[in-house]
């Protein structure tokens, strides 16, 4: 976004004069005050306004808080299991133990690489099926054990290689979808950044679905769709407009059930006050599970997917009909 | 989806006389072929042995018992939630896809009984928007696993599509958790699913009901995968092998129970549900 990096430069310049203020101790505090309320005005007017395709990009920020960050800042004594306890560890899925708000849970977290270093193994958070495995084991041990299960969703899909059909990726993500349905302990899914596809929903069918205010969430990514449906790759603003893929536009469709603010500028702008929205809404949200016995927590969790979906009554009329 | 190459259609119904010509040319080998021959050969090239696409009503004459199919697909047809329009407005597609096939989407649920086992079965058209599974399609397959659940029978779903119907965006790819929520419900009250897949069986149909049978059956020809060849070439500039997602690639890789060929599908499909019926 070229408006960001103009808002990011005279971001730097009013640090500049700060330095310069406390240095030499010429006054520039009206300067400085002057320049932060027009920062302040700009930021407001770029992030009122984000069209959804710049949504994506903030979506997909190399500063955006990730999954180990939240896990950082909301649960203490993380401890991390690794493996699928078949054929490997995929690193783009962290699981693991926690505590949160006084209990211990199960969190499951689709994880970026910050570096092009630490993407040789993260491989930008796209999931492999050892990955799925890993996270289908670690919800039958929080199933034993009586833990919620919170998963952070982050991902531009499943890992598209050879190496991911080979182990038949589809059919690892069948049997997560089919294992989460049935899990009876409380399931809270997040999207935090990216929600591609089947990638995403492979760890996202829960009882309670939200998505941080920049994130978003789509059966295609829109570069994929502008190529397959306008057969033109230039179409992504539109294709990102047509899929609906934000957090508002999801929520109005009911599709999610809360949207986690995040500071003017997006999480990465200050952490610290998004991953406090988080944590109150993840209490809010596990308590309200909390007094769910088992077998109502699954029922309604069957009746939220059974019924999913929009279609008319009626049979195809005839051409010309309408 | 437009991801695969349309083949060629024969646009015959089993049991009625073809209206298009006498002749037809085999896209695969070049060969003129009596059309009549090839309907009497399950829609399989005589020369070469090259399968053409069945249309849902053709594979249902194909496999139940003669005269047994009673269809049940809920009287249903596909909303326009997004208001979605990319080159075409989605709900011109939806009537387009409907005059061009005669179903209203691309799916249809029936009773019928294979090899006189009573069981409920879907049956998947590739020929409408690439046979994707949006509301409807999500619908309908729960509507037949519930009824299977009900009459405590098998359900037989045979695939043929290229995954999501991506102008529903993602009530679409929620219909894998739909289908799937049934589905692991199904398997918990021990009713039978046996999951057929043809070509193509891909995407989030791949990655949600198809693969989630108690057996899994492909029909010899099938393409079998997640994402598309070209998506992961793209993606990950990577080479695949020439026998990439074909039948024998998920069967060498553990994917599915069988490769059968179409003249076989009926009675190894009976000889497997015998197995499961009147069993104390």
């Amino acid at each position: 976004m070229s408006d960001e990096r103009t808002l990011d430069l005279l971001e730097a310049k009013i640090e500049e004069l700060r330095m310069l203020n406390a240095a030499d101790g010429i006054d520039l505090s009206k300067e400085i005050e002057r320049l932060e309320s027009k920062l302040l005005g700009l930021r407001r007017t770029l992030y009122a306004n984000l069209s959804d395709w710049e949504r994506v990009r903030l979506a997909r920020h190399p500063k955006r808080p990730y999954s180990l960050d939240y896990i950082d800042a909301l649960f203490s004594g993380f401890f991390e299991l690794h493996g699928d306890r078949v054929s490997g560890d995929d690193r783009a899925l962290v699981a693991g133990l926690a505590r949160f708000d006084g209990r211990t849970v199960v969190v499951l977290g689709q994880q970026k690489g910050r570096s092009t270093e630490e993407n040789k193994v993260r491989f930008f958070g796209m999931t492999r099926p050892q990955g799925y495995r890993k996270a289908r084991r670690a919800m039958l041990l929080a199933e034993r054990f009586g833990f919620p299960v919170i998963a952070l969703i982050d991902t531009p899909g499943a890992y598209p290689g050879l190496e991911s059909e080979e182990s038949n990726i589809g059919g690892a993500i069948a049997e997560s979808l089919m294992t989460m349905s049935r899990l009876r302990v409380p399931i809270v899914a997040v999207v935090i950044g990216e929600g591609g596809s089947g990638g995403a929903l492979a760890i996202g069918l829960a009882d309670r679905v939200l998505m941080l205010e920049n994130a978003v969430y789509s059966v295609i990514s829109p570069e994929s769709a502008a190529v397959i449906l306008w057969k033109d790759k230039d179409r992504m603003k539109e294709a990102a407009k047509a899929l609906r893929l934000t957090a508002d536009h999801l929520r109005e469709l009911g599709l999610v059930d809360g949207v986690v603010p995040e500071p003017l500028g997006g999480a990465h702008k200050d952490f610290h006050w998004t991953s406090s929205a988080l944590r109150e809404e993840l209490r809010r949200q596990l308590a309200e599970l909390a007094v769910l016995r088992p077998d109502d927590l699954i029922e309604l969790r069957y009746q939220r997917y059974r019924t999913v979906g929009r279609y008319r009554e009626g049979r195809p009329s005839a051409r010309g009909d309408e | 989806m437009p991801i695969f190459k349309e083949k060629d259609y024969l646009r015959v119904e089993l049991g009625r006389e073809p209206d298009e010509s006498l002749w037809m040319k085999c896209k695969s080998c070049g060969e003129m072929v009596f059309r009549r021959r090839v309907r009497e050969n399950n829609n399989v090239c005589p020369n070469c042995g090259e399968y053409f696409f069945l249309t849902a009503f053709e594979r249902i004459a194909l496999l139940v018992d003669e005269g047994s199919y009673e269809d049940i697909t809920k009287p249903i047809v596909a909303d326009d939630p997004l208001g979605f329009r990319d080159r075409t407005p989605y709900p011109d597609r939806i009537v387009d896809a409907q005059a061009k096939t005669g179903l209203p989407d691309a799916i249809l649920i029936g009773r019928a009984r294979i090899g006189e086992v009573r069981l409920v079965l879907g049956v998947m058209d590739f020929r409408f928007i690439g046979g994707s599974m949006g509301s409807v399609v999500g619908e309908q397959i729960c509507h037949g696993m519930e009824t299977a659940l009900a009459e405590r029978c098998p359900f037989l779903l045979v695939c043929s599509s290229g995954g999501a119907r991506l102008q529903e965006g993602l009530f679409s790819l929620l219909q894998m958790a739909k289908t799937s929520a049934v589905r692991a419900r199904m398997a918990e009250q021990g009713v039978l699913f046996v999951s057929v897949m043809t070509y193509p069986t891909s995407g989030g149909v791949q990655a949600s009901i198809a693969s989630q049978g108690d057996v899994i059956i492909a029909e010899r020809g099938a393409l079998i995968g997640f994402a598309g060849r070209r998506v992961i070439q793209s993606a990950m500039a990577q080479e695949l092998p020439a026998d990439f997602q074909s039948d024998g690639f998920a069967f060498e890789h553990g994917a599915i129970d069988c490769v059968v060929g179409r003249e076989a599908m009926r009675e190894t499909l009976a000889a497997l549900l015998g197995l499961f019926v009147g069993q104390p």
